[in-house]
């Protein structure tokens, strides 16, 4: 067994040692380990079915991991009640109580713990300013928005004055404008109060523009932990880079030989930034993103030259996308909005190294 | 591809009758359907009719043997005489005697098997335990034993416990025999209800039962109609474990009922039988009257998820 004094270290609110959570013989989540930072706001990020819910629950104390330990503040909280860990969850259908009124709601959790009528007060009074609910005080849930309705939930975790704030993809049933504006009033929220906050979804948009650090989660492994960009800079593997970007990276297998790459296209390698010390053969996977691809003339002075006939052009107002092929690799190229290339063209285009990821063919991981 | 134009002038064509709506024409199937409607209720009506002209006359009216007639003569003397003197074999103090056992009966049985039931259905639900599947197939298997097996078995434990011929004895029967289907009833409905809303009570620290009485009992008023229906209907209606389980004195309705119009004594009055069985089923009948919309509520609700 795991001394406390392994992770009390200064700084670190949330710490998850070798989690592991079957059902039945299913293995959802193993030897995961996760150190978050006090004041941190934590993405998890994967496709749906990852275990993303499943570790938050364990965090919460509403699953029992099978194996493993889990520390929040210090404290090992692996047996506790989940109001005994000091969290506050938000859940993606509200979870409101129908039958209570917006500070019922609110006062449901300090009513349980025998907090004193006016320290209750005060607080309902504090949350319901800060997220611009008290209009809404003596309605009943069915009588609010679905964007107020999520605001009472957060703000039913705000008034137990919590550590952590759990949030299991908040805003995933709120209409696009809606989830904007939320997303920003999330943000603000983070930025006044000093709470750890751990935020599962599957929207990469909310992941890069809430996080201070995305965990990239995929059958129930997280395969990548880092600050946004550098996740959208440096992915560690193919299905991180895959998986971050809207197109995707595109990808194309080739070989490395010397210090060139050569695949559908050749690529001279000097001057990329390698993983672990420069590579000199192998079978490998080059990767580049539709928004590092360059055109026409700006192409000619890239490292990396080839002709290709566009497809599809997709134009999405403030930019454009185009479809196109690279050797038998479906290729995706984005472009600003203004751009009047048509289907059916034929155009010069290049990229450079600097932005370009080299994955090994076999492990998939960067190199 | 859909031509645009084409599309245009079929939704012309379809505004072109503006203007108040059409008159709906009688169809043949529309005739059929009401006409086999109307003979469904006229069959069902047909007895009760019957029954409440005859108990609306006096004896000699009734022998006259028009039974669809109305009464010449309305008069509630059999009402009276149904509900405080009607002859049992035993004693002369009509239903009302009956009337009272049930009531005895029926409450506690109703609200001891719904608030049992009803946790049960919750701690099978959201609290989960080793088994607890296992003891919920048993539950079930238990619904489809026949009463007239377990019959003779609940004599000798009423009688070992002491509660044979007792009221409170009966009250337990009924108890126990409404566990299964009424768990069940609850727990399709506790487990229809969303899970997080559970969740979101364990983390704002409410326990067992503060969830339960806090959380989920507030909404699940139409499933408790339905148990309620359901039980206060089934034990009132209930004539063999009453005539089996209880003592003359303590005899529901029912069985006070058939001992009225099964009576030998004296002439058959036919108009206070009538009055008296119609005064056995009004309770049940006030009830479903009553909470009719929430008990088809209730119904839909639990028929969700399994
Ligand atoms: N109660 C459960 N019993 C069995 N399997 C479950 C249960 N809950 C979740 N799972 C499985 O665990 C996996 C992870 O689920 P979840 O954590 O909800 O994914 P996510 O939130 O990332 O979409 C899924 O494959 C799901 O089918
Ligand atoms: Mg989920």
């Amino acid at each position: 067994m795991l001394d406390q004094t392994h992770t009390a270290l200064d700084g670190i609110s949330v710490s998850i040692r070798d989690l592991e959570l079957s059902f039945g013989a299913v293995k959802v989540l193993q030897d995961l380990n996760l150190d978050i930072a006090k004041g941190e706001f934590l993405v998890l990020l994967g496709a749906s079915g990852c275990g993303k819910s499943t570790l938050l629950n364990c965090i919460a104390g509403l699953l029992e991991p099978t194996g493993g330990q889990i520390f929040i503040e210090g404290k090992n909280v692996t047996w506790a009640e989940p109001s005994e860990r000091g969290i506050g969850m938000v859940f993606q259908s509200y979870a409101l109580y129908p039958q209570m009124s917006v500070k019922g709601n609110l006062s449901f959790g300090l009513k349980n713990a025998r907090v004193p009528k006016a320290e209750i007060e005060r607080r309902v009074a504090r949350a319901a300013e800060l997220l611009h609910l008290q209009p809404l005080l003596d309605r009943k849930p069915a009588a609010l928005s679905g964007g107020q309705r999520q605001r009472v939930a957060i703000g039913r975790a705000l008034v137990r004055d919590v550590d952590v704030f759990l949030f299991d993809e908040p805003l995933s049933n709120l209409d696009a404008k809606l989830r904007a504006e939320l997303r920003i009033e999330l943000k603000r929220l983070h930025q006044s109060l000093d709470n750890t906050m751990i935020y599962v979804t599957h929207d990469q948009v909310e992941a890069m523009t809430l996080a201070d650090r995305i965990a990239i989660m995929r059958g129930g492994v997280i395969q990548q932990l880092a600050q946004p960009l550098e996740i959208y800079n440096r992915p560690a593997n193919l299905y991180v880079a895959g998986f971050i970007g809207s197109p995707p990276m595109n990808f194309i297998p080739g070989t490395i030989a010397g210090s060139e790459f050569v695949g559908a296209v050749r690529m001279p390698l000097s001057g990329y930034d390698w993983e672990r010390g420069p590579h000199t053969s192998g079978n490998v996977v080059f990767g580049i993103r539709p928004e590092h691809v360059k055109i026409g003339d700006a192409a000619r002075h890239c490292a990396c030259q080839t002709t290709v006939t566009i497809e599809v052009v997709e134009p999405m107002g403030a930019d454009t996308l185009l479809w196109t092929r690279v050797g038998d690799d479906e290729f995706r190229i984005r472009l600003d909005g203004q751009t009047t290339i048509h289907e059916g063209q034929t155009l010069p285009i290049g990229f450079d190294i600097d932005c370009a990821s080299l994955f090994d063919a076999q492990t998939e991981n960067r190199i | 591809m859909v031509d645009i134009s084409q599309t245009y002038s079929a939704s012309r064509r379809l505004d072109g009758a503006a203007g108040a709506r059409p008159k709906r024409r009688i169809s043949a199937s529309r005739i059929m359907t009401y006409g086999i409607l109307c003979v469904i209720c006229f069959y069902y009506i047909l007895p009760l009719w019957v029954m409440m002209m005859t108990s609306l006359k006096g004896m000699p009216e009734v022998r006259m043997g028009n039974i669809f007639a109305p009464p010449v003569e309305i008069t509630f003397e059999p009402w009276v005489k149904a509900w405080s003197q009607a002859c049992t074999g035993l004693n002369c103090d009509g239903l009302s005697r009956g009337f009272w056992n049930s009531v005895k009966i029926t409450i506690p049985s109703v609200l001891i098997s719904i608030v049992v039931a009803s946790v049960n259905g919750y701690a099978l639900v959201n609290w989960k335990f080793k088994g607890s599947e296992i003891f919920f197939g048993i539950l079930l298997f238990g619904a489809f034993i026949p009463y007239q097996v377990m019959i003779y078995p609940i004599v000798i434990i009423l009688r070992e416990i002491g509660l044979m011929g007792d009221v409170w004895g009966l009250v337990l029967v009924h108890t126990i025999f409404g566990m299964p289907i009424l768990t069940l009833l609850f727990r399709n409905y506790f487990a229809s209800l969303p899970e997080e809303l559970f969740k979101a009570a364990r983390v704002d620290g409410a326990g067992f039962w503060g969830i339960f009485f806090q959380v989920l009992v507030p909404m699940s008023l139409p499933i408790f109609t339905v148990a309620m229906i359901l039980q206060v209907t089934g034990i009132w209606n209930d004539f063999l474990f009453g005539v089996i389980y209880t003592k003359p004195e303590a005899y529901p309705m029912t069985v006070q009922l058939n001992n009225i119009v099964n009576s030998v004594q004296g002439v058959k009055e036919y108009n206070v039988n009538m009055a008296a069985t119609l005064i056995t089923g009004l309770v049940p009948l006030t009830i479903y009257l009553l909470s009719g919309k929430l008990f088809v509520r209730g119904i839909a609700a639990g028929a969700v998820k399994g």
